[in-house]
């Protein structure tokens, strides 16, 4: 190459070189569902929660260790009755549209959630009273009685600020074209097909946008959401199946995320829920219930069903939780005992229907029960349940027992509240103590996670040993990424936080 | 021709009109809450009672069904309870991107199977015929999935020649849209170009064997002539009608194909609706689904009439 060539490729290099710089960077995420509105008020899907992460702030978040920690809120002080919150807002915060964020746009969101019709928020602020605007940055919640799982709601979609002009001129169509103030601002959905979202350049934390776009894919089915982050259609997948991610390990292709998750895979029984408990040993007996348990093999059932991607546990919390109690450790598979049990309660081959839900895991887990139970005696009868139908069987106790997860919240509160609570909407065992109810008021109005988890013992001695719910195994959140995917964060609730996520050239 | 069209435009509203309440009832006879269903995990009550007010559901079955066919009439197929998106929206969203997908499918299907059809019917016996019918019996016994995700892994993954997923309009880039296309459009028309060869076959077989065919080429035309103007033409009408038949099923939306391909069309928007419960979009969908079933039966009667001249004494 002579001389002149060189510096003539050099020049070309050099003029090509600004343009390199900004060609457009595209971050495409691949979603097991297609999410529902995407309004903070009125969403109720998990998957919806994802794009929120990218789309909407919160006033707080959560970390790694489920700890509370600043977002547009920057400080925070409780009274001590526990019945006001003060919080410091972030200066200097814009909406998408350009509006400012002060103290009276959180006044107007906390009383949007709790006011808008058909909103889901609406039970999380139970307690909030009122919210004042002290000064702009300052904001004060009036809570009618203490509850110290307000932070973690706030960390959720209670917490997720919209622009008050944009929700006022929008109604109730605002999901259509959300108006938050996160680090990427929304374009355009495409029902079933896309949701793309753009930078923010006004974003208070600059740094934490790198990508100029950001499209978020519904491809429902694993195999497939693989063979697009294979073919390079997709950066990052959430909900890998368990059976491909050893493979995809292996091959070291892409990078993996394992996450243990807040939330938990579990059977719960009718003991009260309707009139059918009484006619069944299972929800009459509570010896009956203790063989049941006894005869499950945690450790097999999260091996088999789960792949192994997923931690045994017997609580509404996994054992590595702050709120696990140690003194209720897995009970060991005992088959002799389980026996001994149902001999004792005077059952003689003890029969009950398993509702599970039709999707592979469901079906799974309720075939491994089924074999496990066998061998103390039990005879599970399998009743594959379409979802939409088994949530309704549910809420009427038209069942002995069924096959139930759920995604968990970062306040154990979040776990527990709703399905031991007398008449809680998630009561479907349909048990009711007093005590317990008084309990978990208790606990709520306790902000010292110590004594709280002294109470939540409390709580425990009762709910587990009657066996309302059986908890199984805590799954494991899978992710697989393009390797030259930095900053991904790997938080307990299992949403992938677009923020701070950049692509290595 | 005109009085036989009017007759038939005629049934159309009465049949549409059994197909609304069809639609309607079977729906009703789904097992399940709705409102349970959107109301996500939490099951707050509030909500569920608020999804009950909205979706009419506290309202007795002829009123609930009255809103939804006054809505119809008045151009509003009601709005998604999930995503908040109105009905007219989501149908004239998905419809082109099905209506695309099936045209294209339908090419393929046609290219291959008629032509099939014609050779394996003329050599009756000989290897071409053979072959022909083993890649019929391939086309009809192949699960689309399967064939699907075997393609991806293959054009995709393996060679990296077409992308596995991303729809993109034909008006934004023709080229992509193609490139999306044709994978989920060959595997839909490889099934039906099966099924085709197979009826083009038998039709052929049958009319080759005709006195009028045996005429023709003792009147010394070229075999050319005597197999596509004497034969096809008259094969031809069980043909359409069974092409429009499967262009109606296609229009309905190829589930898994589209689930498969992530084509954002009627098929995985049907779906999704069902299990979510989301009511006015099912309805919304079938409708018009049913609506251009109906039509396409009523062009296929009238394209055998413009190739059957006895149809039209």
């Amino acid at each position: 190459m002579t001389f002149a060539r060189l510096l003539r490729n050099a020049a070309v290099l050099a003029c090509l070189l600004p343009l390199l710089a900004h060609a457009e960077t595209t971050l495409r995420v691949g979603l097991a569902e297609d999410p529902d509105v995407l309004d903070p008020s009125l969403a109720r899907s998990f998957v919806g929660r994802i794009v929120f992460a990218a789309l909407c702030d919160k006033l707080v978040d959560i970390d790694e260790q489920l700890h509370i920690v600043p977002q547009l809120a920057t400080s925070w002080e409780w009274s001590a009755d526990g019945k006001t919150l003060t919080m410091k807002l972030r200066s200097g915060v814009v909406f998408h549209d350009g509006e400012k964020f002060d103290a009276a746009a959180v006044k107007y969101n906390i009383e949007r959630h709790k006011t808008l019709p058909g909103s889901s928020r609406r039970g999380e602020l139970a307690p909030v009273a009122s919210v004042d605007a002290v000064d702009a940055t300052t904001v004060r919640f009036n809570l009618s009685q203490p509850f110290s799982p307000l932070l973690a709601q706030l960390a959720d979609r209670a917490g997720m600020m919209v622009s008050p002009k944009a929700a006022q001129a929008a109604g109730d169509q605002f999901g259509s074209k959300p108006v938050c103030s996160g680090p990427y601002k929304f374009v355009e959905r495409i029902a079933q097909d896309r949701m793309v979202l753009e930078r923010f350049p006004q974003y208070w934390n600059k740094d934490a946008a790198r990508f100029d776009k950001v499209v978020y894919l519904p491809i429902t089915d694993a195999t497939v959401r693989l063979a697009n982050l294979r073919s390079g259609q997709l950066d990052f997948i959430e909900r890998v199946s368990p059976s491909d991610i050893k493979k995809i390990e292996a091959e070291k292709k892409f990078k993996v995320a394992r996450i243990t998750e807040i939330g938990y895979q579990g059977v719960t029984i009718n003991i009260a829920k309707s009139d059918l408990a009484q006619k069944n040993p299972l929800g009459r007996d509570e010896r009956v219930r203790e063989a049941f348990e006894l005869a499950l093999d945690r450790q097999g059932l999260a091996q088999v069903v789960a792949e192994g991607e997923a931690t045994p546990g017997n609580q509404w919390v996994s054992p590595s939780n702050f709120y696990y109690d140690q003194d209720i450790p897995i009970p060991k598979r005992d088959i002799a005992k389980a026996r001994a049990l149902l001999k004792e309660a005077g059952v003689v081959d003890p029969t009950f229907t398993l509702m599970a839900p039709t999707t592979s895991e469901g079906q799974k887990l309720a075939q491994v029960i089924q074999a496990m139970e066998r061998e103390a005696g039990f005879d599970v009868k399998i009743q594959s349940t379409e979802f939409a139908t088994s949530l309704t069987l549910a809420n009427q106790g038209r069942f002995e027992a069924y096959v139930l997860g759920w995604s968990g919240r970062a306040d154990p509160d979040g776990n527990l509240y709703s399905f031991y609570g007398c008449k809680q909407p998630l009561n479907d065992h349909g048990t009711c103590h007093p005590e317990v109810d008084k309990l978990l008021d208790q606990s709520r109005a306790l902000r010292d996670p110590v004594e709280r988890k002294k109470v939540y013992a409390q709580i425990a001695a009762i709910v587990l040993k009657e066996r309302g719910i059986v908890y199984l195994y805590h799954r494991n959140w899978l992710w697989a990424y393009n390797p030259k995917l930095t900053g991904v964060r790997q938080l307990p609730d299992g949403l992938f936080r677009i923020s701070g996520v950049s692509m290595a050239p | 021709m005109l009085a036989y069209l009017i007759k038939r435009l005629a049934t159309i509203v009465p049949t549409l009109l059994f197909v609304s309440m069809l639609i309607f009832g079977l729906q009703q006879l789904l097992p399940g809450d709705p409102a349970q269903v959107l109301a996500g995990e939490d099951q707050d009550p509030t909500v569920i009672a608020y999804l009950h007010a909205k979706l009419h559901l506290d309202r007795p079955l002829p009123v609930r069904y009255a809103y939804w066919v006054g809505g119809v009439f008045t151009g509003d197929l009601g709005e998604s309870v999930r995503s908040q998106q109105p009905v007219t929206r989501l149908v004239a969203e998905k419809l082109p991107v099905t209506f695309e997908l099936a045209c294209l499918a339908m090419t393929i299907a046609l290219a291959i199977g008629i032509p099939a059809g014609i050779v394996s019917a003329v050599g009756r016996g000989s290897w071409w015929d053979y072959a022909a019918n083993v890649f019929a019996l391939w086309g009809l016994s192949t699960p689309n999935f399967w064939l699907g995700i075997l393609m991806i892994l293959l054009f995709s993954v393996e060679l990296g020649w077409l992308p596995a997923s991303g729809y993109v309009s034909p008006f934004v880039d023709l080229r992509a849209n193609l490139a999306a296309m044709i994978m989920p459009a060959f595997v839909l028309g490889n099934a039906i170009a099966a099924v085709l060869m197979r009826h083009t076959r038998s039709a052929m077989l049958q009319v080759l064997s005709a006195d009028y065919v045996r005429t023709a080429r003792a009147k010394g035309l070229s075999e050319p002539v005597v197999v596509l103007k004497h034969g096809l033409r008259n094969a031809l009408t069980p043909i359409i009608t069974l092409g429009a038949l499967e262009f109606g099923t296609l229009l309905s939306g190829a589930v898994l194909t589209e689930q498969v391909f992530t084509i954002p069309g009627f098929g995985k928007l049907i779906v999704d609706s069902v299990f979510n419960r989301d009511y006015s979009v099912v309805q919304g969908v079938v409708l018009v689904t049913a609506t251009s079933y109906i039509v396409l039966n009523l062009l296929a009667d009238l394209a055998s009439f413009v190739v059957n001249p006895r149809l039209r004494r």
